[in-house]
C-alpha cells in the first residue's frame, strides 16, 4: 500500500470536476451564442446603412415620405424632445430619490411609495400613451405636441431616475452624513453640501440613461403629435429650433416606425440609415454613461 | 481680544436664511417623493375614466363577449363587438415563446457572468448585455421585419415573415438583459459565507451553483423570470412590427397574431377622441394595466418574502 498516492483524485472527484468544467463551458457557450447574433445584426445594419450615410443625409430635409433626402427634422425633434423630458424629469426624479433615501421614515407609506415606483416602471409604454392622451390632452386640454409628448415620456422615465438616484445616494457612507450633522448642519445642508456632491456621478449616470430611454421610445409619442412630415425652414435660427412647445414634431424613433412599414419604392438604405443613426445615438449615450460609471469606480476614495 | 461676544453678523444671517429655506425645500422634496404614488394612481384613474362610459355596455362573457370571443369590430358605429380573446391569447403566446428563449439563455448567462467569468471577461460580457438592453424597441421591430422575417420564411417555412415566432424571438432577446441583470443581482445577494461553507465541504464551482446558490437565490431568480414575463407582455412597438397584426388565435408558431398592446398602438391613431372605439382601446389599456401590475406586484412579494426569510 506504500505506493498508493493518497492525493490522486478518485473517480468520483474526477467526474465532479468534469461536470463543473462542462457547466462552465456550456454557460459560456450560451452567453457567447447570445451575443454573437447581436453583433452580427449590428454589423449588418451598419453595412446596409452605409450607402445612405453622408453629411447631407444627417442635415437634409425629409422628402418623399422618407424615401429621399435626410433626417434633419427628426433629429432635431428627438433632440428637443429629450431635452424637454430631461428638464421635467431630472429635478423631480432626483428630489424623489432624495426623499425616499434621506427623508422618508420607515413606515407603510414609504413602502407604498417603493411599490409605486416599481409598478410605474412596469406600466407598458402604450398605457403611458393612453395616460398622456387622457390626462394631458383630453382633461387638461393641452395641444398634442412637443410639450405633452415630453411630459408623457417624463412619467415613463421617472422610475429610472428615482432608482438610480437612490442607488447613488446609498453609496455615500452613513458616517459622512453623521459627521456633517455633528457640525450642526441641517438635513438639507448635509444633502446639498455632502450627499449630493459625493453621489454626483451615480446620479449623472441615471440622467444619461434617461436620455437614452427617452430618445428611443416610440409608443408614448406616436399619438402625442409626432408626425411623418413637417416643413422645416431651410436656413436661419428656425432651422436649429424648428418646433415650438405646442407644435407637432418629427422624431427619429417615430420616423423609423413609419418608414419601416411597407412603403413602395422605399430604398433599403434609407430605412437602415435611420435605424443606424438612432441606434448609434443611443449606444453612444449609453457609452457615456458607462464611462462615467467606470471613472467613478476608479476615483472612489472610500 | 481673544474672546468676542457672539454678534449677529453675516454668519448668523446666513444660517437663519438656511433655516428659512429648510421648510420649503423639505416640502418640495416631499412632494417629489410622493409623485410616483400620485402618478400610479392617476394612470389607473385616467385610463379607467376614459374607458368607463363603455364598461357597462360591454358584453363580458357572452357569445360576442370581451373575454370569450375573437370578434373585434370596435370601429363599427352600429353593432360593434369587442372580443379580445385572440389578443389575450396572442399576448400570452408571444410572451411564452419569448420566455422559452429568454429564461434558459438569461439564467445561463447570469450564472456564467456572476460565478465563472474572470474579472476582465465579466466586464466585457456586461458591456455586451448592456448593449442588448440599450437597443430601443422600435429598432428591434425593424430588425424583426428586415432580418429575422426573411430568415423565418427561408428556414422555418413561414408564409409571412412577421408572425408569432418572430415576435417571440425578438421579445426573448429584449427580455434577456432584464433577466440577466436581475438574476445576477440575486446570485450576488447570496452571502459569501454560503459559498465558503460549501467550498469547505469540498464542493466545486458548479456544485456551489446548483446545490447552494440556486436554492438560496430561488425566489430572486423566480422574480427575475416573472419581471421578464411582465416586460414581454407590456412591450409594444417591437410586437406591433414583428407579429403580423392579424386578429386570430394562433394554431402554429408561424401564424401571424396580434396582441393587446399592438391593437392599441395600431388603432389609437384613427380612433376619434371620446368615441366608443377610443373607449374600447382604453378598456384594453385597463386590462393590460391590471395584468402587468399583478405580475409586478407578485414578483415584488416573492422578493420581499425571501428577504424576510433570510
Amino acid at each position: 500500500m506504500s505506493s498508493a498516492n493518497p492525493f490522486i483524485p478518485s473517480a468520483y472527484e474526477l467526474d465532479k470536476e468534469k461536470r463543473a468544467q462542462l457547466a462552465r463551458w456550456s454557460t459560456l457557450a450560451v452567453t457567447v451564442a447570445l451575443l454573437i447574433p447581436v453583433a452580427l445584426i449590428l454589423t449588418l445594419i451598419a453595412l446596409k446603412a452605409q450607402p445612405a450615410l453622408s453629411w447631407e443625409y444627417l442635415t437634409g430635409d425629409v422628402s418623399r415620405s422618407g424615401a429621399a433626402g435626410g433626417i434633419w427634422g427628426p433629429l432635431m425633434g428627438t433632440f428637443y424632445l429629450t431635452l424637454l423630458c430631461l428638464a421635467i424629469v431630472a429635478p423631480i426624479g432626483i428630489l424623489a430619490g432624495v426623499y425616499i433615501h434621506e427623508y422618508a421614515p420607515d413606515n407603510a407609506f414609504t413602502r407604498a411609495i417603493m411599490v409605486a415606483v416599481t409598478s410605474l416602471a412596469g406600466v407598458p409604454s402604450i398605457v403611458h400613451a393612453l395616460f398622456g392622451l387622457g390626462a394631458f390632452v383630453a382633461t387638461l386640454g393641452m395641444p398634442k405636441g412637443l410639450l405633452t409628448a415630453a411630459m408623457t415620456l417624463s412619467v415613463m422615465t421617472l422610475p429610472v431616475i428615482i432608482t438610480s438616484t437612490r442607488e447613488a445616494l446609498s453609496s455615500v457612507p452613513k458616517n459622512f452624513r453623521e459627521a456633517c450633522w455633528n457640525l450642526g448642519a441641517s438635513r438639507w445642508q448635509t444633502i446639498r453640501t455632502i450627499v449630493l456632491p459625493n453621489s454626483f456621478g451615480g446620479i449623472l449616470t441615471g440622467v444619461i440613461l434617461v436620455i437614452a430611454r427617452a430618445a428611443g421610445e416610440t409608443a408614448p409619442i406616436m399619438f402625442m403629435g409626432a408626425v411623418m412630415w413637417l416643413r422645416i425652414a431651410p436656413a436661419g435660427p428656425e432651422r436649429l429650433m424648428p418646433y415650438g412647445l405646442n407644435d407637432e414634431f418629427m422624431a427619429l424613433s417615430n420616423h423609423l416606425n413609419l418608414i419601416s412599414k411597407d412603403i413602395p419604392g422605399m430604398p433599403e438604405e434609407m430605412k437602415f440609415g435611420s435605424a443606424l443613426v438612432l441606434l448609434s445615438l443611443i449606444l453612444f449615450i449609453n457609452g457615456i454613461a458607462s464611462l462615467v460609471r467606470l471613472r467613478l469606480r476608479r476615483r472612489k476614495r472610500w | 481680544m481673544s474672546r468676542r461676544t457672539p454678534s449677529r453678523g453675516w454668519r448668523a444671517t446666513l444660517s437663519s436664511a438656511a433655516d428659512w429655506i429648510e421648510k420649503p425645500i423639505e416640502a418640495l422634496i416631499r412632494a417629489c417623493g410622493w409623485s410616483s404614488i400620485v402618478l400610479v394612481a392617476a394612470i389607473f384613474c385616467f385610463v379607467f375614466w376614459y374607458a368607463a362610459p363603455l364598461l357597462p355596455k360591454i358584453d363580458w362573457l357572452g357569445p360576442d363577449g370581451f373575454f370569450t370571443s375573437t370578434n373585434w369590430h370596435a370601429k363599427e358605429r352600429e353593432g360593434a363587438t369587442y372580443g379580445v380573446l385572440a389578443m389575450i391569447i396572442g399576448n400570452f403566446a408571444v410572451a411564452a415563446v419569448a420566455m422559452v428563449i429568454a429564461i434558459p439563455f438569461g439564467l445561463a448567462a447570469a450564472v456564467y457572468i456572476s460565478e465563472f467569468a474572470g474579472p476582465r471577461s465579466k466586464e466585457w460580457f456586461k458591456v455586451g448585455i448592456e448593449i442588448l438592453a440599450a437597443i430601443p424597441s422600435i429598432v428591434w421591430g425593424f430588425i424583426a421585419i428586415t432580418m429575422i422575417g426573411p430568415l423565418l420564411i427561408k428556414y422555418a417555412g413561414a408564409t409571412m415573415g412577421t408572425n408569432l415566432l418572430n415576435g417571440g424571438i425578438v421579445l426573448g432577446l429584449m427580455s434577456i438583459p432584464l433577466i440577466v441583470s436581475l438574476a445576477e443581482d440575486s446570485l450576488r445577494a447570496v452571502p459569501d459565507s454560503f459559498r465558503e461553507a460549501a467550498m469547505a465541504l469540498g464542493a466545486n464551482r458548479w456544485e456551489i451553483v446548483y446545490r447552494v446558490l440556486f436554492p438560496a437565490a430561488r425566489s430572486g431568480l423566480l422574480a427575475a423570470c416573472m419581471l421578464g414575463v411582465g416586460r414581454a407582455i407590456g412591450e409594444t412597438m417591437a410586437v406591433l412590427l414583428a407579429t403580423g397584426n392579424k386578429n386570430q388565435i394562433p394554431t402554429s408558431l408561424t401564424d401571424p397574431i396580434t396582441t393587446l398592446t399592438a391593437t392599441i398602438a395600431s388603432e389609437m391613431g384613427d380612433a376619434e377622441a371620446g368615441s366608443p372605439h377610443s373607449q374600447s382601446l382604453f378598456t384594453i389599456g385597463l386590462l393590460l394595466l391590471v395584468i402587468t401590475c399583478a405580475i409586478n406586484l407578485t414578483a415584488n412579494l416573492v422578493i420581499r418574502g425571501n428577504k424576510r426569510q433570510s
